[in-house]
């Protein structure tokens, strides 16, 4: 082959793929046309490995308005309201540049809330890093704490949540992904078909510069050649500018002058002009000299491939132009008509009115050939696992109260269970004055919507570590993880995302993961009865060094009935202090285990069935009043879920969690930092919590608040430590931060 | 020795200051001034031999999205 | 009715004008009128007016709105500046000092301490003297700054209305100065956001202290 014959493999194409390229449109395409078909038909666009398998998730819902395919899913939330929501990836951008990857990734996520008519009310943020004692990662966490504050705080939409991990598996691609949640009049949500033939195209808000061209430049014709520099593939936030765009849209819908609306995001004008078309059953034609262009010398391709942001795409019916235009200028923001919808059921590319690209939209965007996995077991644990420092190993040298109080603080202080506080203070968490939970105030952010009158929960979760242990169960503890969270807040869920992370799926041990994983997914969504409504899948992550661990994400919407009644996660003074569910710890894939090293395949098999009555108990309990604090049980198993309880009431506990190791037959130490899912510590008076205890579901009262110590005795293994040097622990990530200068 | 560098965003990266203060200035009076590029200015001195190349790429600048330009201001103040 | 401006790039203007609402009515006013007409007060709302690029309020305060709160504020009238608002007044020269980049270099949200020094502004006439208020903080560009003897005048002449209590500075603000006033007092500006503190549910409502005295010293003037 020549080499402008293998060029479609430069572009990610395969053999076969070009092939089928060439049959469905009777002839070779031309280099506008190739640019078009490697991007809509790349892994992130066409879900070609993954879509097969999405199709077990749950969708429907009595609640549920807009299911997967649309910009975001949305559900109902009563009296004509609608809530919006999405989770979304952006990697890659983050490991090349992260202040503006994150920003961007920002920026994209709320464009696919808006595009809807939804206002975007909260955003947050599930990242994943590499050790912090590793330089990169503490530059990639400051950066892209920066960039998701830059983007959020700048365009008015607070940061209510979120959740980091440091695992030295991400070391060399660390995970940035954002979720949005937006408001909306349900009869006023649009769609993105385009429909009308005669209808124009409308390109509003930023111009369009050669950003995140990447992989198409090798397309570039031999004067552009030269100059590398020519091409940034970094693509530049501005929330100014999409501050403007959002308004001027949101304005444009109400005042019903659009017939569709669709963000510009990856693969940019080629995306969404094609699914536009794709979901309108119709044609589209874009003249690519009418794209208002920041830069001069642009060559076809690259304007319909570029990934400027702050851009939107919306159908206009002609008489409702002028008013359009009109409005766009006094948003101050960009809107050029490049196009029109047609009846031929093609996409035009036109330069100046002549035809330089043909293509049905059909075979663009949905030709796509989809992959069946080839997923096998790995047959040992693929990952590595830490040296265990002997000098400093915490808890490895016995169990005696001593010990455990020193593991205790260990795992407070460690990176991915310590308190978050150091990021989270950098995102605005109060604007649009929603927020009746802010970051770490309970397990899930409170929004009060005065609005719709109507107050919703939302969390995000997922841990790589323990879906590596065991796909299946991992992730349908991270489903049952995000409920539990929003239980403990007093919501019932309405609906998931999912963000799906994960390495080559062209390799067998990831096609297993991807595989069992989306099995956890859909049978942990049927089990809770919560429709998944929309989701991303981000594949390829790895390097030579290995593959991410999978990892699932998890963003989860509930309603609450009472915002005055919202949890709490502080226990008072004198509380009694209940565990509660069918949590039965384990060491296996815990914070301790991978402290000492001693990670592997494997973990328990859950009760679904009993946690989520579990889950419904608690949630009640909280509605009711019956509790002052409830907690999840995670990371760091009781001892710290306790010790949290404990340092946000700034309060002291004394616990003997005997009967615990009792009933569930385990050693002290497992008791103590095993985890699971389906676990609970409630506070509350004595009595509401014996209440609780009628109630058919395990419920231990073990202690009580009060003091200034936290003491916890569970059969061999004893901890006593004084309540400030817990706290002190458990604080102690924005110094360590702050102490190494970031490169 | 004393030097000066001066860091811009790369030529076609989107520069939202520019962008922004350019948008800004019709309203002001002030007609006919376009390609706005907001940048920064770094002061520095030197002993010889400082490698100031490489602290530009690894500090100063972020050569993925700008340009810098090292300007010798010999020793007198600048 | 109290005004509240709206810039591109505004970002607090419906939550003034929520706070607005629990005292009086309230309404949006675009940058680009002119006319403020009987408007009892105006806010100028937080955000990142222009992006804040170039300078925090360093843009807005060229909008005409600006140029009609100028005449407002030379009128004696009631004028709260919030945040960027703050900026903007001081970009504009409506108050004194300057706003830089936090101490910390970073964005920071945090519920803080702020106590009353004067009540006899238009933004703390309702307020005790002393007074401490727990109000969210959330800026990246909040460190108020004015040269020694410039704030030596500024103290002796009581034009410091809001300071952080002790070991609440957010941000390094000399004096820990928290907010300011010009010398009539109709005009103050703040760092923390009392839009933000008016309803317990949300956190405090200490700040509704504020948008009651705009109420309050409006009155005489509508008389």
């Amino acid at each position: 082959m020549t080499v402008s014959e293998t060029r479609h493999r430069e572009l990610g194409l395969t053999d076969a793929e070009f092939e089928r390229i060439v049959t469905l449109l009777g002839r070779a395409p031309n280099d506008v046309e190739l640019a078009m078909f490697s991007l809509l038909w790349s892994e992130h666009c066409a879900y070609k490995h993954s879509r097969k398998l999405l199709r077990r998730l749950p969708t429907e819902g009595a609640r549920v308005l807009l299911g997967p395919g649309e910009n975001a899913g949305a559900v109902s939330i009563g009296d004509g309201w609608a809530v919006a929501f999405k989770v979304e990836s952006h990697n890659h951008p983050s490991a090349v540049e992260p202040f503006q990857g994150a920003a961007t990734g920002v920026g994209g996520i709320l464009r696919d809330v808006f595009a809807l008519g939804a206002r975007p009310i909260a955003v947050l943020d599930s990242l994943r890093f590499g050790e912090l004692e590793s330089e990169r990662s503490r530059y990639l966490f400051d950066r892209v704490v920066a960039g998701i504050g830059h983007y959020g705080n700048s365009i008015g939409v607070p940061t209510v949540g979120g959740e980091v991990y440091f695992e030295a598996p991400y070391e060399h691609n660390c995970l940035v992904n954002a979720m949005c949640v937006g408001l909306a009049r349900a009869e006023a949500t649009i769609r993105s078909a385009a429909a009308g033939p005669g209808n124009a195209i409308v390109l509003m808000g930023a111009s369009t510069g050669r950003d995140g061209i990447g992989g198409a430049s090798v397309l570039a014709s031999a004067e552009l050649e030269h100059g590398e520099e020519k091409r940034p593939s970094v693509q530049i936030g501005d929330p100014f500018e999409e501050a403007k765009l959002l308004e001027c849209c949101l304005e444009l819908l109400d005042r019903g002058l659009l017939v569709a609306l669709q963000d510009l995001g990856a693969a940019g004008l080629t995306s969404s002009a094609g699914e536009m078309a794709s979901k309108g059953g119709v044609g589209i034609d874009i003249d690519v000299e009418r794209v208002p262009l920041r830069e001069a010398d642009m060559e076809p391709f690259e304007v319909m491939v570029s990934e400027s942001q702050e851009r939107m795409l919306a159908v206009v019916e002609p008489q409702r132009l002028d008013e359009v235009i009109a409005l766009c200028e006094r948003w101050e923001t960009g809107a050029a008509v490049i196009g029109e919808v047609t009846g031929s059921g093609d996409f035009r590319v036109l330069r100046d009115g002549e035809v330089i690209g043909e293509m049905p939209v059909g075979a663009l965007v949905d030709g796509c050939p989809l992959y069946d996995l080839a997923p096998a077991e790995p047959e040992s644990w693929i990952y590595g696992n830490r040296e265990p420092e002997p000098t400093t190993d915490p808890g490895g040298a016995g169990s005696g109260a001593e010990e455990a109080g020193a593991t205790l603080l260990a795992l407070l202080a460690s990176p991915s269970i310590a308190s978050k506080r150091w990021a989270f203070e950098q995102y605005d968490s109060v604007v649009l004055s929603h927020t009746v939970r802010r970051p770490e105030a309970v397990d899930a952010a409170v929004l009060h919507l005065h609005e719709a009158d109507a107050t919703i929960a939302v969390a995000i979760d997922g841990n790589g570590r323990r879906v590596a242990c065991e796909p299946y169960a991992g992730t349908i503890e991270a489903v049952l993880e995000c409920a539990q969270n929003l239980a403990c807040s007093g919501a019932e869920p309405l609906g998931l995302t999912n963000c799906l992370n994960f390495g080559n799926p062209e390799k067998p041990h990831v096609a297993w993961q991807l595989d069992r994983s989306t099995q956890g997914l859909a049978d942990a969504c049927a089990a809770l009865g919560v429709p998944v409504v929309g989701g991303n899948v981000s594949l390829y992550n790895e390097t030579e060094e290995g593959p991410i661990y999978p990892t699932p994400v998890v963003g989860m919407v509930g309603e609450l009935p009472d915002p005055t009644r919202a949890g709490g996660l502080a226990a008072g003074d004198g509380d009694a202090i209940a565990v509660c569910g069918p949590f039965s710890p384990s060491l296996a894939g815990s914070e301790l285990a991978k402290i000492r090293g001693e990670l592997g395949p494997g973990l328990p098999s859950l009760p679904i069935a009993a946690l989520s009555a579990a889950i419904a108990l608690v949630r009640d309990a909280v509605r009711s009043g019956l509790t002052t604090a409830a907690h999840d049980v995670s990371d760091g198993g009781l001892a710290c879920a306790l010790a949290e309880m404990a340092i946000a009431g700034e309060i002291g506990l004394e616990v003997d969690l005997d009967p615990l190791v009792e009933l569930r037959g385990c050693s002290g130490e497992t008791c103590l930092f095993g985890e699971g899912a389906g676990g609970f510590v409630l506070a509350g008076s004595r009595a509401s919590l014996e209440a609780l205890a009628d109630a058919g579901i395990d419920l231990v009262l073990v202690g009580a608040a009060g003091g200034d110590r936290i003491v916890i005795s569970a059969a061999e293994a004893e901890i006593a430590v004084a309540l400030a040097d817990a706290a002190r622990a458990w604080r102690s990530l924005g110094e360590r931060l702050e102490a190494v200068p970031v490169p | 020795m004393k030097a000066r560098v001066l860091i811009r965003p790369k030529e076609g990266i989107l520069d939202p200051q520019g962008k922004a203060v350019e948008r800004a200035l019709p309203a002001l009076g002030f007609d006919g001034v376009s390609h706005v590029r907001v940048g920064r200015l770094v002061e520095l001195e030197a002993e010889d031999g400082a490698d100031l190349e490489a602290l530009c790429e690894k500090l100063l600048a972020n050569p993925l999205i700008e340009d810098y330009e090292i300007l010798s201001t010999g020793s007198e103040s600048g | 009715m109290i005004g509240v401006l709206q810039f591109p790039g505004s970002c607090d203007e419906r939550d003034a004008v929520l706070a607005c609402e629990r005292v009086d009515e309230a309404r949006l006013v675009w940058h680009r009128e002119a006319e403020l007409g009987d408007l009892a007060a105006v806010v100028i709302p937080g955000g990142f007016s222009y992006g804040d690029y170039l300078r925090a309020g360093a843009i807005a305060r060229f909008a005409p709105a600006m140029e009609a709160v100028r005449e407002f504020a030379a009128a004696g009238r009631p004028v709260l500046g919030i945040c960027n608002g703050f900026q903007v007044l001081c970009e504009a020269g409506l108050l004194p000092g300057a706003l830089l980049p936090n101490a910390g270099l970073r964005f920071v949200c945090r519920q803080v301490e702020v106590e009353v020094e004067r009540t006899d502004t238009a933004a703390t006439a309702a307020c005790q003297r002393g007074d401490r208020l727990s109000i969210p903080v959330k800026h990246l560009s909040g460190r108020w700054f004015a040269p020694p003897q410039a704030l030596a005048e500024l103290e002796e002449s009581g034009r410091i209305v809001f300071r952080y209590a002790a070991g609440e500075n957010p941000n390094g603000s000399v004096a820990d100065v928290a907010g300011m006033a010009n010398e009539r007092g109709n005009v103050v500006g703040l760092m923390p956001h009392p839009e933000h503190a008016v309803d317990p549910l949300t956190g405090s409502a200490d700040g509704l202290k504020l948008f009651e005295s705009l109420v309050r010293s409006a009155a005489p003037a509508a008389v």
